[in-house]
């Protein structure tokens, strides 16, 4: 079946009072960019509360489909056939090619459902619902009625052109991104903080990221993994502006003045304070981990607590109260599994005690970082002033 | 400085050869099967190259099939030659040391088409254990295939005398040689030696990527495993890959110019380079180190200090190296040669591998282990617990 438009049903944001407007035009622009790399020539408008999109030239459906089911808002999108009006004798013709083409089983019930936006159009909806129900039952003997559980809900909707349609294949839900401002992604190259930056995104947040490499012990692949990420996610949450610290020089300056069980929970608290640096300064309302309790040493209450100790900004962990398995069905589903995987080391792991503290002391973690004092400043403003800023999309 | 010492991954292509694959692609670009001039062309690239690599190994044109590279070499020799003569027996022999492209093979034989494979061991110095092969042998046995230049420790095997215990076993046994890394440093006469089959590549000889032969003795039975348009006398279907045969046969024939002054200076280097590094506290050098190895190829253990770390630091300072060997170092499993010549675990996973080129200079080699004396005490302060 060719289908000419594509009509967008968006759920939460119909109902957001006088900020509809904002809400609407952020799915628009959020359409346009998920539309941008698929091979066609697409209108993407709002009209009486809806949005369409038209296509003009080649362009396949499958894949229109697929890139509009990454658009965080929209609840729901119909294939939609568009016939120009060339009289209702037609237009019955046209709907029951539609029946016969989208439903080669006929031993179904339907039903008839009309819009009629154009006032001027010489039947009303009733009239129009009566009639075309009509026509599909003198076409196809097997054919049944029903008006209150119809397998097929057809639609059919008279505007300057006529839309038919009857599917709906659901979206992702949630909100339209940009239209809850901007938060900090702490991305590594696991399986957890890609998921993280997807979950709060969807809620409409828009995303940038901090990665932390640590040359020579975590190598340029281990990075365009990152940035492989981050691009995966941006199929998502839109264009990504990543931050690439450098962390090498303060991991080992830590490596060499503090207790090498407490080495991860004070690289992470240094992690959060420079995260926390770039997100200030981009406006970010917060900062995302892929977090969840006790996942390992440095996710445990204690831990997260001691960590959480140097933030100012809110950190949210959409993943907290997700296992593993839970984790990973999501990054399946978002196609960021596969890259997360590959072996490469992340400056997480290069330094790891083998018996890391899994209860650590906020009041001796800070105690200890108490004996970074000399360097430690000097070295955080040359990790921030060194930093590479790519944008990915 | 740009130091490229990753010479036994890849090699930067000649200049001629860069030439000769352009001329072959934008001007004489015509399919050596079409019947028109263009294809007539073309096809005198395909004969010409050819007749360099015949003559350069003493055999006879049409004993050259070109593949697409060492690792198609590889497969068509051992799942060709396996199936051609699996009713005179089932039974394959190959080392414990060789390149995935013969490893995975021979152990798609054993899996997927009921082969019995016989993996000999290596002495200390990675050379395959004579008397194993021996021992291994029975009238079973159909093929033997051991490899010329190991790829990450640069032993090299004694082929002629393999070749020989073969053959006086038993002469209708195919004795198949990897020579990804010994062609082009090394004068290989196959038909003196004993050798039925012979896999060169071409990008590990100055030449382009995707292109490669096999080298096949004309009473050897070996059937074919690519199949369509019946180019190469059926051996190899499929368009022949013009470029890059004019590109390997180009190589071939300008490494093998002035080879023992281009051998005896990568040698006069590698001496200096053991001498060098040796001077540095806990390393090892892999395997032998005097004229019985390969020229170019020297595996270092260096304690303390994990070869990817040490490979990215050499890297900042434009130094290119490999972790064991480039082609198995994507999946960090330690190397199985490294087990088999029974590497203290200390240099397990502490092992780089430089590996030189003739372009190789002196000054090169002293940046080199300039920058080792530099990091090595550096990197060693910080090691993983």
């Amino acid at each position: 079946m060719k289908f000419q438009t594509y009509l967008i049903k968006y759920g939460e944001i119909g109902i957001k009072g006088k900020n509809r407007y904002m809400f609407e035009d952020a799915l628009v622009r959020q359409v346009k960019f998920a539309l941008k790399d698929v091979e066609g020539d697409f209108h993407v408008y709002k009209s009486q509360a809806r949005v369409y999109v038209d296509c003009e030239g080649y362009y396949d459906s499958d894949e229109v489909t697929e890139a509009l089911q990454r658009v965080f808002g929209i609840v729901g999108i119909c294939p939609v056939v568009r016939v120009s009006d060339r009289g209702f004798d037609e237009l019955k013709k046209d709907v029951v090619a539609y029946m016969d083409e989208m439903y080669p089983d006929k031993n179904i019930t339907f039903k008839v459902e009309s819009r009629r936006a154009k006032k001027t159009y010489p039947k009303k909806s009733m009239e129009i619902n009566c009639d075309l129900g009509e026509a599909i039952l003198d076409a196809f003997p097997e054919i049944r009625v029903d008006v209150h559980k119809p397998d097929v809900l057809l639609r059919v909707e008279v505007r300057e052109e006529i839309y038919i349609y009857s599917e709906i294949i659901p979206g992702p839900g949630g909100m339209p991104v940009g239209t809850n401002g901007k938060a900090m992604l702490l991305l590594s190259g696991g399986i957890d903080s890609p998921v993280a930056g997807y979950m709060i995104s969807k809620r409409g947040v828009g995303l940038e990221a901090t990665y932390f490499h640590a040359p020579p012990y975590t190598s340029e692949r281990a990075k365009q993994k990152v940035v492989d990420l981050a691009k995966l996610v941006s199929k998502y949450t839109g264009p990504i502006k990543l931050h690439v610290v450098n962390f090498t020089d303060i991991q080992l300056y830590i490596y060499e003045k503090c207790p090498h069980d407490e080495l991860t929970i004070i690289m992470r608290r240094y992690m959060m304070r420079i995260a926390e640096h770039f997100a200030k300064q981009d406006d970010c309302l917060g900062l995302i981990t892929g977090e969840s309790i006790g996942q390992v040493a440095s996710q445990t209450m204690q831990s997260l607590a001691a960590t959480n100790d140097v933030c100012t900004l809110p950190v949210y962990r959409p993943l907290i109260g997700f296992d593993k398995q839970e984790i990973v069905e999501v990054a399946e589903k978002i196609n960021t599994y596969e890259t997360s995987i590959l072996p490469y080391e992340d400056c997480c792991t290069i330094f790891v005690a083998k018996h890391p503290v899994t209860k650590p002391n906020v009041e001796v973690i800070r105690k200890s970082e108490e004996k970074l004092a000399e360097k430690i400043d000097q070295l955080f403003d040359e990790a921030i002033r060194s930093v590479e800023t790519i944008i990915v999309k | 400085m740009e130091v490229y010492l990753d010479n036994s991954a890849t090699t930067r292509a000649y200049d001629s050869v860069r030439d000769i694959v352009a001329k072959t692609m934008c001007e004489d670009y015509g399919n050596p099967s079409s019947m028109h001039k263009k294809g007539v062309e073309a096809e005198k690239y395909v004969r010409g190259a050819r007749e360099t690599l015949a003559r350069l190994m003493k055999v006879q044109e049409k004993e050259i099939f070109f593949t697409s590279g060492g690792t198609e070499s590889d497969n068509l020799a051992l799942i060709g030659g396996a199936r051609a003569n699996h009713r005179a027996g089932k039974h394959l022999i190959t080392t414990a040391i060789e390149h995935p492209a013969i490893l995975n093979t021979m152990k798609y034989l054993e899996e997927e088409e009921g082969y019995r494979v016989t993996y000999l061991p290596v002495d200390m110095y990675g050379r395959v254990r004579l008397d194993a092969l021996k021992e291994a042998l029975c009238p079973e046995t159909i093929l033997v295939s051991i490899m010329y230049v190991n790829n990450e420790i640069g032993s090299v095997q004694p082929i002629a005398e393999a070749a020989g215990i073969v053959k006086s076993y038993n002469r209708n046994i195919l004795f198949h040689v990897d020579a990804v890394q010994g062609f082009g440093k090394y004068r290989i006469y196959p038909k003196k030696m004993g050798i039925d089959m012979f896999s060169v590549s071409g990008h590990k000889i100055h030449g382009p990527k995707g292109i490669g032969f096999l080298y096949i003795n004309e009473r050897a039975k070996v059937r074919p495993i690519i199949f369509g348009g019946e180019q190469q006398k059926n051996m190899r279907s499929g368009t022949e890959n013009v470029p890059g045969i004019a590109g390997i046969a180009q190589a071939a024939k300008e490494i093998y110019t002035g080879l023992d002054e281009k051998v005896a200076h990568m040698r006069w280097l590698k001496q200096k380079f053991i001498e060098g590094v040796s001077q540095i506290e806990h390393t090892k050098v892999h395997g032998l180190t005097d004229e019985t190895s390969a020229p170019h190829i020297i595996s270092v253990g260096i304690a303390g200090i994990r070869s990817e770390v040490l490979l990215h630091t050499l890297e900042s300072k434009g130094i290119y190296v490999s972790s064991g060997s480039a082609c198995s170092s994507n999946h960090p499993s330690v190397s199985g040669v490294l087990r088999g010549i029974g590497t203290g675990k200390e240099y397990l996973d502490s092992t780089v591998r430089f590996s030189m080129s003739e372009f190789t200079t002196e000054e090169e080699i002293d940046y080199t282990l300039q920058t080792l004396y530099n990091c090595v005490p550096m990197l060693r302060k910080y090691t993983r617990h």
